[in-house]
């Protein structure tokens, strides 16, 4: 094991103070939001014993079991795990290790390479390159270079946002909707339409094939809305069957006549207008494009609807407690079907991110990729808050960014992105088992958020 | 703790004794001190080794599996296997079990019942018996009378004094005074987490209330006589099911005026529930009207028989009542976020909804460390009061009540009695529903009796309580009558169930 990630300092065992103790239960208590910035606990939390200094405390904060400390060791743990596949899946490192116990600096010394190197790559082709920026100031690349690593990063990450708000927000109403990948597709289906057959100029063309996209998914979730509202069909078997169809409709739908492209023999669609995709941000040789600022733009909107609207309210009550909310005289099965329809209209955005952006113009049996199940690895790893989803989305941008380098300069599969991406998560979903490895203090009165899918 | 005492453990909601029992049933672990069992130190790892120990326990929460019958939530956790390794689970036996135990101490159960079909008391009763099968020494029963009905209640102490009987030590948590003078051999009263005081059962109520809320408290509700006026609720032949397709409310005839207070009595589940959901919109009606200020509003939406000025108290608090994990704040405007002042249009307005919870968390004295605290983390006594605070807060032409005080300290129920009160003399009409004779007694102008699904009888709150038991057991004055006059009378119409028994 030659990972470069030990956590640094030893947990602090010794038994706190009342005060301490007291200070780590809120601090458990409350949301990611508030773990983010220990500072302001500390300020409140009035210590009457000896004042510890603020880093002191922020530290025992940090190590005290709260779900953004989780979340960070989670992506430690991943990316050790991550290391040994890699070591594993290399023959040539592998077979240093035959004789380990002859030579083991040859067998440290090449695992070493290997792992930090790929995980350097992983960094610089999602982040920042330091070589893009020296061939920058000499005059080797252009400006465009430097910032190629993040506009990669923001084009992975803005249909992402939108399939783990769509995830998100349908948890928060209480209802698991596996559906996103299939409300992505006939989004995808639309917005595509709509951007080759209708002649319209620039500006309105690219908003009609949006909304089409929006529209086809709000159409896919509420079907399983309805069903679930009338009938008590289960939400999770009628959409994981709905991504079925609507997989398939594609593959079926693009070697139509009128909507295959007629040059190609293979199942390809005919190309969306330009006049109908999203302007790219940073010239043309950068591939991100305006989706990013419309999946920025609907984070801010889920939030002010889960957290000040009525509907959200409703959406909030029905999710946490649906017979209190139907005593007070909130409709469950009208807010469970417009759960729904948002739900299926988020994910439409993000089908229509996957044709309008920079992608791919035409449809084809893979457009929409993974991004509808990838949406509710977000979800759950950014907490079903939507802040918290579209920093989760950038993550996995980083990781779909930096795995293609990482992939082309390494060698390294770019399947092991996928493995990360899910041992993330997995760790995330087992707290307990994170806060064993780490010996973290757990809080007192601690209770582990593990129900997250509740109602299973 | 000694072999065949009944120790009674009292204190108002949030003191401490649950989570006392929690330790002594191994679900929390002690901080400090430790727990001795015939004078060994004991450490329990969890409820497997409490049980191991002889500690068996009934929660104030029922831990039963919803959907499995009763013998198989009786068997859980001591499942028998036979057929060796293939290890078929003996479901016989189980059920042998169930029925042996239940006879044995007087408890009917269904052992074939599927659990999340039974009325809460009956649930209750469930949880009794399981624990009665674990051979247990010590009984620890959390609040086990929230839930019973005087009959049951009786019953119960019956079994009780059974059990001590048989040498078996019960540890008896209630906040109920009358049952801890009639059945405690002592009484341990605990207060804010520590033990205030232990007192024999000869003490007075007054003084063991005292004791328990560090105050003296007024137990009778002191009201002025009712002005009735205009009726505000007809209920006229009303028919409704209950979730098993099965007839509840078979029948009912009701009046409620403005200014007055209407109790129903009745053991619970004889169609009380029901009524109150079918008058609430929460449950279709079958038959019959429902009249609010002359309107029908039977087939309306709940949203809009609350808007018409009715406030609703449900029966159970923490699944109908409230979402725990929203705030005080949120819980407060519950059925009301969407209206002025709390919504403009689509958005919620947090600064009207934060002055108001403010307002009403001072005025109905909701002990809470803050209105943005989640409402499960209050003690019961104040999780009610939120709901009363919500309900009582807008105006009301009806305010139905269901078991208002169920599982509420002391403290609590005399304020939501006085809160009740004030709002009868404001003018509106109020329905209590109650299975607490005492209170209902406390509270009504008038006393109606369910039984079977039907008004058997209204009376005053003067009528002596033996006769409101007979009603509540289904004998009605005139079957009484005839009874001890041995004669049979053709008019009796109203009661068919105890004229049938007559009649054999």
């Amino acid at each position: 094991m030659t990972n470069p990630n030990p956590p640094s300092g030893s947990p602090d065992k010794e038994p706190a103070s009342e005060a301490q103790a007291a200070q780590n239960a809120l601090g458990n208590t409350e949301r990611a939001e508030a773990a983010t910035t220990p500072q302001a606990q500390t300020a409140q939390g009035g210590t009457p014993e000896p004042r510890p200094s603020l880093g002191r405390l922020f530290v025992e904060n940090l190590w005290a079991a709260n779900t953004f400390t989780v979340t960070l060791l989670s992506l430690v743990l991943a990316i050790v795990v991550g290391g040994i596949l890699m070591i594993i899946s290399d023959p040539d490192v592998l077979s240093t290790y035959s004789y380990i116990t002859a030579r083991p600096s040859d067998a440290l010394e090449s695992s070493w390479t290997l792992v930090s190197e790929a995980y350097a790559n992983l960094f610089k082709g999602a982040v920042f390159d330091p070589e893009t920026f020296s061939g920058w100031l000499n005059g080797s690349n252009g400006w465009e270079a430097v910032f190629a690593p993040i506009s990669e990063t923001l084009t992975y990450t803005a249909p992402l946002v939108f399939t783990g708000l769509s995830v998100a927000l349908a948890f928060r109403g209480g209802l698991f909707n596996i559906g996103a990948q299939g409300q992505a597709t006939i989004g995808v289906i639309l917005a595509a339409l709509a951007g080759f057959l209708l002649p319209l100029p620039p500006g309105l063309h690219l908003l009609v094939a949006v909304l089409a996209g929006a529209l086809g998914g709000a159409v896919w979730g509420f079907v399983p809305g309805i069903l679930k509202a009338r009938t008590g069909a289960h939400e999770v078997i009628i959409t994981i069957m709905l991504n079925y169809v609507a997989t398939y409709f594609l593959t079926w739908l693009i070697v139509q006549n009128g909507v295959q492209d007629p040059t190609r023999t293979d199942a390809i669609s005919k190309a969306v207008d330009p006049s109908a995709q999203f302007p790219r941000l940073l010239g043309d040789n950068l591939r991100v494009h305006a989706g990013i600022l419309l999946a920025v733009l609907a984070t801010w909107a889920v939030a002010w609807l889960l957290n000040r609207s009525t509907l959200g309210f409703e959406l909030r009550a029905v999710g946490a407690n649906p017979d209190a909310a139907r005593t007070a005289g909130i409709s469950v099965t009208r807010t469970f079907v417009l759960i729904m329809v948002f739900a299926g209209l988020l994910a439409g955005l993000g089908g229509s991110n996957m044709v309008l952006g920079s992608t791919a113009s035409a449809l084809t049996p893979l457009v929409v990729a993974q991004i509808g199940f990838d949406g509710i690895l977000v979800a759950l790893l950014g907490r079903l808050k939507p802040w918290g989803v579209a920093l989760a989305a950038l993550l996995f941008g980083a990781l779909q960014a930096g795995g293609n380098r990482m992939q082309s300069y390494s060698g390294i599969s770019l399947e092991l992105v996928t493995v990360l991406q899910a041992l993330i998560v997995i760790f995330i979903a087992a707290p307990a088992l994170v806060k064993a490895i780490f010996q973290l203090r757990a809080a007192r009165a601690a209770r582990l958020q593990t129900s997250l899918a509740k109602g299973w | 703790m000694e072999p065949g005492e009944i120790h009674a453990l009292l204190g108002e909601n949030g003191a401490g004794k649950s989570t006392l029992m929690n330790v002594l049933y191994g679900l929390y672990q002690p901080d400090e001190g430790e727990i001795l069992v015939d004078g060994k130190a004991l450490k329990l790892r969890g409820p497997s080794d409490a049980i191991a120990a002889g500690i068996g326990m009934v929660h104030q929460h029922f831990m039963l599996v919803p959907v499995f019958t009763v013998a198989e939530n009786i068997m859980l956790g001591a499942e028998q296997v036979r057929g060796g390794i293939a290890g078929f689970l003996d479901r016989r036996r189980a059920r042998r079990e169930v029925v042996e135990v239940s006879e044995r101490y007087g408890l009917r159960v269904d052992p074939d019942a599927v659990v999340e079909d039974l009325p809460v008391g009956i649930q209750q009763r469930v949880e009794i018996v399981k624990a009665l099968t674990r051979d247990v020494d010590l009984l620890i029963l959390d609040e086990p009378t929230a839930v019973l009905t005087p009959q049951e209640t009786e019953e119960l102490l019956t079994v009780m004094r059974s059990l001590k009987a048989a040498g078996k030590s019960i540890v008896f948590i209630t906040h109920k005074l009358g049952e801890v003078k009639a059945i405690a051999d002592r009484i341990t009263v605990i207060r804010r987490g520590k033990t205030v005081g232990t007192a024999s059962p000869d003490a007075s109520r007054d003084e063991l209330a005292a004791l328990m809320v560090g105050r003296s408290v007024r137990l009778t509700v002191e009201k002025a006589p009712a002005a009735p006026g205009e009726p505000v609720l007809e209920v006229a032949g009303l028919v409704v099911d209950d979730d098993r397709q099965i007839r509840a409310v078979d029948g009912i005839d009701l009046t409620v005026r403005a200014g007055e207070v209407l109790g129903v009595a009745g053991v619970q589940g004889n169609g009380q529930t029901e009524l109150i959901e079918a008058i609430m919109g929460l449950r279709p009606v079958l038959a019959g009207s429902v009249t609010l200020d002359g309107e029908r509003i039977d087939g309306w939406s709940t949203k809009k028989v609350l808007r018409a000025g009715v406030g609703y108290v449900p029966e159970d608090r923490s699944v109908d009542g409230l979402v725990k994990e929203f705030s005080v704040a949120e819980n407060l405007v519950l059925d009301i976020y969407d209206r002025p002042p709390f919504a403009g249009g689509l958005a919620l307005k947090p600064d009207a909804i934060a002055a108001s919870a403010k307002e009403r968390i001072a005025q109905f004295d909701v002990r809470t460390s803050s209105a943005e605290a989640p409402v499960g983390t209050l003690s019961g006594g104040n999780q009610q009061k939120v709901i009363v605070a919500r309900e009582l807060s807008r105006p009301l032409k009806l305010f139905i009540a269901a078991q208002p005080t169920r599982g509420v300290d002391v403290g609590s129920i005399e304020f939501i009695h006085s809160r009740v009160i004030r709002e009868r003399d404001i003018g509106t009409a109020v329905l209590v529903v109650s299975s607490e004779l005492d209170e209902v007694l406390g509270l009504a102008d008038r006393v109606a009796v369910m039984y079977r699904g039907r008004i058997i009888g209204i009376v005053g709150p003067d009528t002596p309580r033996e006769q409101i038991g007979l009603l509540m057991a289904g004998v009605t004055p005139e079957v009484a009558a005839e009874q001890t006059a041995g004669a049979t009378d053709d008019d009796a119409a109203p009661a068919e169930a105890p004229r049938s028994e007559d009649e054999e």
